[in-house]
């Protein structure tokens, strides 16, 4: 990317839909800079990879995880400084097997937040340097924020 | 004084020489009432002195060790009982627990109360130290501070007021007096 060259909103819009056009679907909702998409499993990393070099997304604000029952969902916020652009990814995986690229090769801030969301949801991020409990002691052997999960047993 | 349980001093080691004077000068104080004597003096003054520089371990885990800087700001001032909060446990005599703690942090905890030196008191302060609290049911906290560590003192509260932290120390000040910490040579 070259420099001082900012991107709105639809322009953001329009170039991943080129790069990615059956793998990204947008959401309806609008708010002023913010962009919310859906994204496929197997292309979230390109789409990140994208986002980083050619559309100037230089900070990874959150990972997290959502358990809907049916599948788990994992929610990336992913902004720029250049372009004040927000924008939020929902990847769906199946529950049996939740499984997705790390994005921390990209973003070494993910890293915590992908330890914190493995030690919650039990979410395996592939490729991550580090996949260790964060916050619970390292022999649990349950995620609590699973819905599943009953708390008050353990 | 029955000299005869006494072995010979000349075919004594030193150790034993040691232990052998010790239980002399012991039997002598205890049979002279010098012993009783020295108590009424000790007692009282190193209790006074005890009772009067009780520093809690600066350790806030929680919302309550906001209260807990409540009591050591200017209205209520916990220095002028001589609370001063020191930062390494081999300065203090009180563990004061004050919030949640979890499973985690429990064995550093205990480690923080291994390392204190005697004589040492806890008190648990707020419902989360002494209960859980509203994290009966967690998956991640310790149901009580005792469960691992004897604690002499709760003070109950949600968080307690500064007043209630003072008044738990005054009920810790209650029970050094009763307690002998002052008297030698016991039995």
């Amino acid at each position: 990317m070259e420099e001082n060259v900012t991107y709105t909103v639809e322009q953001v819009k329009s170039k991943i839909s080129e790069a990615f056009p059956a793998a990204v679907k947008f959401e309806s909702k609008a708010k002023p800079r913010r962009l919310f998409m859906t994204a496929d499993k197997g292309s979230l990393f390109n789409l990140c990879k994208f986002m980083k070099d050619q559309l100037g997304f230089d900070h990874c604000s959150l990972v997290s995880g959502v358990d809907r029952c049916d599948r788990m969902q994992v929610v990336y916020h992913i902004s720029s400084f250049s372009n004040n652009i927000t924008a939020e990814i929902v990847v769906d995986i199946p529950r049996d097997n939740p499984e997705i690229d790390a994005i921390t090769p990209l973003w070494e801030g993910a890293n915590w937040h992908e330890r914190e969301t493995y030690d919650m949801f039990g979410i395996i991020f592939k490729g991550h340097p580090k996949l260790e409990r964060l916050l619970l002691p390292a022999d649990y052997t349950f995620f609590p924020m699973r819905k599943d999960c009953d708390t008050g047993r353990h | 004084m029955d000299l005869s349980t006494y072995p010979h001093a000349i075919a004594m080691s030193a150790k034993e020489f040691v232990d052998w004077s010790t239980n002399v000068m012991d039997d002598i104080v205890k049979a002279t009432g010098v012993k009783r004597a020295l108590d009424k003096v000790s007692d009282p003054l190193m209790n006074w002195g005890v009772r009067n520089s009780m520093y809690p371990l600066h350790f806030g885990i929680a919302c309550c060790a906001l209260e807990m800087a409540a009591c050591s700001g200017p209205r209520y001032d916990n220095e002028r009982l001589g609370l001063v909060f020191r930062s390494s446990p081999r300065q203090c005599d009180v563990l004061l627990v004050n919030g949640w703690v979890t499973k985690k942090l429990r064995p550093s905890l205990r480690r923080l109360y291994e390392e204190m030196p005697e004589p040492k008191w806890v008190i648990a302060m707020g419902e989360c130290a002494i209960s859980g609290g509203p994290w009966y049911d967690s998956y991640n906290v310790v149901q009580g501070v005792d469960t691992f560590i004897p604690v002499d003192v709760y003070i109950p509260g949600c968080p307690p007021r500064p007043e209630a932290l003072i008044d738990g120390f005054l009920r810790l000040h209650q029970k050094i007096k009763k307690s002998k910490i002052g008297t030698f040579m016991d039995d």
